[in-house]
């Protein structure tokens, strides 16, 4: 096996790894500092007793999150030092931000909110969650300004042979980086609007401490009924930018060959095993025109002329993505997102003062959408990741001239495997303790004075 | 004083903040399973750093984007050529940051022993590595014209970098237990302090093997002559006075001390290093240094800036924490988190 291939396939496993865990970092975040807000308001300690809870499930999440984005920052250097070397002077700036900016408020402050309960003002408490949730989705501005640059480069010059960056400003108003933080953010909500909708639909089914989790139940159903329109409307303005940026992308996406005006739309099709030609393609016409120029008109050039295109600019060569891959992983996310804001319709229809004896049924529906956003999320990043190849950054660098040229199969196959099994063991440790924490409920009804109920877990567990 | 060498100093500093932060959060860490016999006790000791360790290591993470960001030849070399230290040191930091929000979270004693000793193993192991790999960039690995290592890694463990790595653990184990004896009460704080007074012997003599070997024996430090031992100097009276301030029972100060002694530690190797940023003992021809493994003057300019801004206001509002959290952390389950 070749160490592009090995390289490539850990930066997947390890970016979608990473992915599990980021967008509910960002949306529970704000959920949290919401709920706490409102309890500095209201002083009704039933808000406070919330706060903890999802406070838990947010800590237990955060942490892999913390330690699988360290991985990120060192695998740059590790596997794909030429890429590094090539896009060091513009790539490595918004990463370095990235630390200096956001990380450090986010991991400071969490330790603050973690122990400082007794420590600080109610007001001051619930600053410190809001800080945290600042920091997070100002990281995520940093690392999608990042990656804005390899899928639409801006701001630089070829010099030296390598890029350098000319306009710091062009980099961070690029405007793939901003539709990418707009649809990252809302995603981050959604995903945590659907974690907290299905474990508060699960423990209403038990009739659990219902009052407390209708509140939470109502106000996920509202922000996420928001946040699945907008990121709807995000992808599909992405989508726009993609067709104008990476118009191949774009092409793969949509398994759309020739060139056309008017373009058809492809609503599923088969493809040959290589994944690289469709076999059979049912078409809506002139729908694809629409979605890019809302008219049914309107050229869009297609895979088979863009590669003629690009053989010609940049030599021979194949730069056809893998075409089903995308294609897939394209209408995968776009009907979870459809689906996704549905259910948050008609559950906020249903939330008023019956609920949940009307809407019973949705409330057993909610505890399995839990993993919709998930299916969505690690979609669109595959989606996006593999569109771009055989490109690390679009027309600048190609990922097989990318990798680190003094690895050997075998040092990358030890990492390799090394990932996979820690990886393995921890997201089974992961999942236990979020699901065991997330269905004992709420912690008992004097529980406002504790850090966090870690005694309660020694009680209910035997332990010491 | 040009950009290049603005962000030499940057970077240093931000290693330095790392190595004095993490350097007692490790000790610490190492300390877990020797100094806490019941498991109040090792969840006090773990809760002395718990409102602080992660916070700690973003220094790491900034002061690899730093790197990446003004030196990328030096980030793409240096990562890409220790590759396995690398993966073994990113596996050490994945095991403690979850084993700090993982071990209290069940009650069972087998599930809270596994993951002490996960905590102690992976903190010394990170600083081990830590030390192997500073140390190695000081004394030169084979890199060749194009500034790509060409060893492997058993290149990278070499006795010297061994002494190396062995000497930030034992300097880290003392700074911990004195970081432990500022932090705990009673017959913990007592532990604690007994503790770093005989890990400080060995401390001081390995310590002193390591400084003494890295200052003749590198083509660095050798070139640099008195200059470069000044650091090294400074680094052992800090080490001999933190003892004093031991017996003093001074702890704040002997802190303090173990603290200078990392400062100087480091600071001592970043002297030597300059103008490089890692040594090729291939040949001199092919080290790499702050100008041609630099970033283009504007990217500098543009990182300077936020840097300028930045450091300072997060500098205030981690000492902020430390003034929040400024009680000694009490054996007594009501009160700890972790």
């Amino acid at each position: 096996m070749d160490i592009v291939l090995l390289s490539r396939w850990q930066f997947a496993l390890t970016t979608i790894y990473h992915f599990f865990f980021v967008p509910l970092t960002l949306g529970l975040g704000i959920y949290v500092a919401i709920l706490e807000s409102m309890y500095v308001k209201n002083g009704n300690p039933e808000y406070k007793r919330l706060v903890k809870f999802w406070g838990k499930l947010f800590l237990i999440n955060f942490a892999m999150g913390v330690v699988t984005g360290l991985v990120m920052e060192f695998q740059f250097g590790m596997n794909w030092s030429e890429y590094s070397r090539f896009v060091g002077d513009i790539f490595g700036a918004p990463l370095a931000m990235e630390g200096l900016i956001a990380f450090f408020l986010e991991s400071t402050f969490i330790g603050v909110w973690i122990f400082g309960w007794e420590r600080l003002s109610k007001k001051m408490h619930a600053a410190m969650m809001w800080l945290v949730a600042i920091g997070t989705n100002l990281s995520a501005f940093f690392i999608l300004a990042a990656n804005g640059f390899m899928q639409s480069p801006v701001g630089y010059v070829i010099n030296n042979g390598r890029a350098e960056m000319v306009d710091f400003g062009a980099i961070i108003t690029n405007p793939r980086a901003l539709y990418f933080f707009a649809h990252t953010i809302t995603s981050g909500l959604v995903t945590a609007s659907f974690f907290i909708l299905g474990f508060s639909a699960y423990h209403l089914l038990r009739k659990k401490d219902e009052s407390a989790f209708k509140i939470s139940l109502k106000l996920a159903a509202v922000i996420g009924f928001f946040a699945t329109v907008a990121v709807i409307g995000t992808g599909h303005f992405q989508g726009m930018e993609l067709k104008i940026a990476q118009p191949m992308a774009a092409a793969a996406s949509e398994a759309h060959f020739e060139t056309q005006d008017p373009a058809d739309f492809s609503l599923i099709a088969g493809f040959t095993p290589d994944g690289k030609n469709v076999t059979w393609n049912v078409t809506i016409p002139k729908a694809l025109s629409f979605l890019y120029y809302f008219k049914f008109e309107g050229e869009v050039e297609g895979i088979n002329n863009l590669q003629t295109q690009y053989e010609a600019k940049y030599g021979p060569g194949d730069y056809v993505p893998l075409v089903a891959l995308t294609y897939w992983t394209f209408r995968i996310m776009v009907a979870l997102g459809f689906l996704m804001a549905l259910i948050t319709l008609v559950i906020w229809f249903y939330s008023g003062k019956k609920f949940p004896r009307k809407g019973n049924w949705l409330l057993k529906i909610l505890p399995i959408a839990i993993f919709f956003p998930y299916l969505a999320n690690t979609a669109g990043w595959i989606l996006t990741e593999t569109a771009r190849q055989p490109w690390a950054v679009t027309g600048l660098i190609l990922t097989k001239d990318a990798v680190s040229p003094n690895l050997t199969p075998t040092t990358i196959l030890i990492s390799l495997i090394g990932f996979v099994l820690v990886y393995g063991v921890l997201m089974v440790i992961d999942l236990y303790l979020l699901i065991k924490n997330a269905k004992k409920g709420l912690a008992a009804g004097d529980s406002t004075s504790e850090p966090l109920d870690v005694v309660a877990v020694e009680k209910t567990s035997g332990g010491k | 004083m040009d950009l290049n060498i603005l962000w030499f100093i940057l970077v240093c500093v931000l290693y330095i903040g790392y190595f004095f932060l993490e350097g007692f959060d490790f000790g610490v860490g190492m300390l877990v399973p020797l100094l806490g016999k019941k498991d109040e006790e090792r969840r006090a000791i773990i809760n002395t750093i718990g409102p602080h360790w992660d916070g700690n290591e973003v220094w790491l993470v900034t002061a690899g984007g730093a790197t990446f960001a003004a030196f990328p030849n030096w980030y793409a070399t240096m990562f890409s050529g220790f590759y396995l230290g690398f993966f073994l040191l990113l596996l050490a930091l994945i095991f403690r940051g979850v084993a700090f929000e993982f071990r209290s979270k069940i009650g069972s004693p087998v599930w809270r022993n596994t993951w002490d000793k996960l905590i102690a193993i992976s903190s010394f192991l990170a600083a081990f590595l830590l030390g192997v790999v500073f140390t190695n960039v000081v004394n030169g690995v084979p890199i060749d014209g194009n500034q790509i290592y060409t060893g492997t890694f058993f290149t990278l463990l070499n006795p010297l970098s061994i002494i190396g790595g062995l000497a930030v653990v034992v300097i880290f184990l003392v700074h911990g237990a004195n970081f432990l004896s500022l932090k705990l009460t009673d017959g913990m704080r007592e532990r604690a302090n007994k503790a770093a007074k005989v890990m400080w012997v060995s401390a001081l003599i390995i310590a002193a093997i390591y400084l003494i070997w890295i200052v003749f024996s590198t083509q660095a430090f050798v070139e640099k002559g008195f200059v470069g031992m000044i650091a090294p100097l400074l680094a052992a009276v800090t080490l001999v006075l933190s003892r004093v301030f031991m017996g003093m029972k001074k702890e704040g100060w002997a802190f303090s001390m173990t603290g200078l002694t990392i400062l100087f530690t480091v600071a001592s190797l970043f002297v030597a290093l300059f103008p490089n940023v890692m040594i090729s003992s291939t040949s001199p021809e092919f080290n790499l240094t702050i100008y041609n493994a630099s970033s283009s003057p504007y990217t500098l300019k543009v990182m300077t800036i936020v840097a300028i801004v930045m450091v300072p206001v997060v500098v205030a509002y981690q000492i902020w924490t430390y003034i929040v959290f400024k009680k000694r952390v009490k054996a007594d389950p009501e009160t700890l988190h972790y």
